[in-house]
C-alpha cells in the first residue's frame, strides 16, 4: 500500500478509534449493568429452542434449495430460449424482491387462494411452517443458481474439451468433469449464501414461527425487558455463523486440496 | 386494476419511503465503511481489534434481529433519558430513525471489506509519483487514492445497495409506511393479498432495475479514463 496513505489512515484510526474506546467501553460496561439476567437465564433453555427451530430450517431449505437451484442453473446456460426464459425470470424475481414480501405473498396471498385452500396442498399451506420454508427454498434456490451458473462458466474450456477428447458425452462430461468442479469453485459463494440464508430464517417470525427470533421476540413481549433476549439471541447467531464457517473452510480444503500449494 | 388504482398514491409514498430510507443510509454507511477500512488497514492493533469485531459480528447477526434491536434498544434509551430529565410520559422513538440508523450499521460493516479491497488494489507508485510533486498525505488521499477508491468500489457499493433495499423492506416491521407496509394495509382492506404483495414485488424490480441502471451510468463515467479490453 502506499505510504502516504497508510500516514493518513493511521491518523484517522489513532484519533477517532481511541475516542470509540471510551465510549463503547463505557457503554458496554453500562449495558452489562442493566441487563435483567433473571429473565435471561430463565428463558436461556426456550432460547435455545427456538435454534432448534433456525438450524432445521436452514437445513432443510439449503438442501432442497440445491435441488431447485440445479436444474435453474443448467437451464439458465442451455441455449434453448424456452428453457432459459423462465430460469432467468425465477431468478431475477426472487433475486430483485425482497425476502420479506415473499413470505408474505407466499403465506398471506397464494396459500388462501382457491387454488391452494380446495386441493391437496391447503393441509401443506395452511401451516406457517411449510410456507415459510417453501419461500425459503425459492429463495435460496434462486441465488444459489446464480452461483452454480457462475461456476459452471468458470470451469477451465481446457478441462471440458479434455472430457471430449476422452469421447465422453455431454451428460457424462458434466457428470463426472464439469458438475464436480463446478461444485468445488462454487464452495466459497455458496458458504456465504448459507450464512444469508441462516440470517433470512430470521423472517420466519413474522408469520408467527418460534424460531430464535421469534421465541426472542415472544419472551420480551412477556416479560416486558427491553432487549435482553435479543442479545443472548445475536450471540447464538454469531455463534452458529461462525461454528459454520469454520466447518466449511475444512469441508473446502478438503475437497480442494488438490489445488493447495503444500504437499 | 381498478382495486389497486385508489391505492396509488399510497404506494408512490411507500416507494418514496423506501427511497429516502435508501439515501439516508448510503452517506452515513459509505462513511462507516471508509472509517472501517482506515482502521483495518491502519496497522493499529486496537483499531484494526475494533475493525474485525465489526464487520465479524454484523456478518453473523440476522438484519431483522439488527433492526430489532436498534429499535427497542433505542426507545429504551430515548425513554431513560427523557425520564431522567423529569419528563414522565412515553416517548416514541421513530421508525425512520432507529431503522436508518441499523441499516447504516449493517451497510457500513460490508463496505468496510469493500473498501479495504479497494483501497489495497491501487499500485504503490502512484502516492510515490504524488509525493514526488509534494502533495502532502492529505493531498494524496483525496485526488490520487479516493477517486480510484471510487472507481473499484463502484460495482461492490451496487451490490450492497441492491442488498440494502431490500432489507429495507424490514423497517415495515418496526412500522414504517414503506413499500410493504402499504401493500398490506391495501391487502387488508380489499381482502385482495395476492394482488397487493404481487405489486409491491413489482414497485421493488422496478427499483432495483433503475439502481441498477444508475449504478451501470455512474461504472461508466468512473471508468472513461481507463482503457477497456476489446474483444
Amino acid at each position: 500500500m502506499q505510504a502516504e496513505t497508510k500516514d493518513l489512515l493511521i491518523r484517522i484510526a489513532w484519533r477517532s478509534f481511541y475516542v470509540l474506546t471510551a465510549l463503547v467501553v463505557a457503554a458496554i460496561i453500562y449495558g452489562l449493568s442493566i441487563l435483567n439476567y433473571g429473565v435471561i437465564f430463565k428463558y436461556f433453555g426456550k432460547v435455545l429452542g427456538g435454534a432448534v427451530i433456525t438450524l432445521e430450517l436452514v437445513t432443510i431449505a439449503v438442501i432442497l434449495g440445491f435441488f431447485v437451484a440445479l436444474p435453474t442453473a443448467l437451464m439458465r446456460l442451455s441455449p434453448n430460449p424456452l428453457l432459459r426464459y423462465p430460469a432467468h425470470t425465477f431468478i431475477y424475481f426472487f433475486r430483485g424482491t425482497p425476502l420479506l414480501i415473499q413470505m408474505f405473498f407466499v403465506y398471506y396471498g397464494f396459500a388462501q387462494t382457491d387454488i391452494v385452500r380446495e386441493t391437496f396442498l391447503w393441509p401443506i399451506f395452511k401451516q406457517a411452517y411449510w410456507c415459510a420454508l417453501f419461500t425459503f427454498v425459492l429463495n435460496t434456490g434462486a441465488y444459489s443458481a446464480e452461483i452454480l451458473r457462475g461456476a459452471i462458466q468458470a470451469v477451465p474450456a481446457g478441462e471440458i474439451e479434455a472430457a471430449r477428447a476422452f469421447g465422453m458425452s455431454k451428460w457424462t462430461a458434466y457428470r463426472r468433469v464439469i458438475l464436480p468442479r463446478a461444485f468445488r469453485i462454487a464452495m466459497p459463494a455458496y458458504g456465504n449464501e448459507i450464512i444469508f440464508m441462516l440470517k433470512g430464517t430470521a423472517l420466519a417470525s413474522t408469520i408467527t414461527l418460534l424460531d430464535l427470533t421469534g421465541v426472542a421476540r415472544t419472551v420480551i413481549a412477556r416479560t416486558f425487558t427491553s432487549i435482553d433476549v435479543f442479545l443472548v439471541a445475536g450471540l447464538i447467531y454469531v455463534a452458529i455463523t461462525y461454528c459454520f464457517l469454520w466447518g466449511w473452510s475444512r469441508i473446502e480444503k478438503r475437497v480442494n486440496a488438490y489445488l493447495s500449494q503444500q504437499p | 386494476m381498478e382495486t389497486v388504482l385508489p391505492y396509488a398514491g399510497l404506494f408512490a409514498t411507500g416507494t418514496a419511503i423506501t427511497l429516502l430510507v435508501t439515501l439516508a443510509v448510503l452517506p452515513i454507511g459509505i462513511c462507516l465503511g471508509l472509517l472501517g477500512a482506515a482502521a483495518k488497514l491502519s496497522g493499529d492493533p486496537v483499531a484494526m481489534a475494533y475493525a474485525n469485531f465489526y464487520t465479524t459480528v454484523v456478518r453473523g447477526l440476522p438484519e431483522f434481529l439488527v433492526i430489532l434491536i436498534f429499535f427497542m434498544g433505542g426507545q429504551h434509551a430515548v425513554n431513560a433519558i427523557v425520564d431522567m430529565v423529569g419528563y414522565d410520559d412515553f416517548v416514541d422513538f421513530n421508525p425512520f430513525a432507529a431503522g436508518t440508523l441499523a441499516l447504516a450499521f449493517m451497510f457500513g460493516a460490508y463496505a468496510t471489506e469493500i473498501f479495504r479491497g479497494a483501497i489495497l488494489a491501487i499500485p504503490k507508485g502512484q502516492a510515490e509519483a504524488a509525493r514526488a510533486f509534494g502533495m502532502s498525505g492529505w493531498l494524496t488521499f483525496r485526488r490520487i487514492t479516493l477517486p480510484q477508491v471510487w472507481r473499484l468500489a463502484l460495482p461492490g457499493l451496487g451490490n450492497l445497495t441492491l442488498v440494502l433495499m431490500k432489507d429495507s423492506a424490514l423497517l415495515s416491521m418496526i412500522g414504517l409506511n414503506e413499500i410493504i407496509r402499504v401493500a398490506g394495509i391495501g391487502a387488508q382492506t380489499t381482502k385482495n393479498t395476492t394482488l397487493f404483495y404481487f405489486v409491491g414485488a413489482l414497485l421493488f424490480l422496478l427499483l432495483t432495475f433503475i439502481v441498477t441502471a444508475i449504478q451501470k451510468r455512474l461504472e461508466i463515467k468512473a471508468n472513461r479514463g481507463i482503457a477497456q479490453a476489446r474483444g
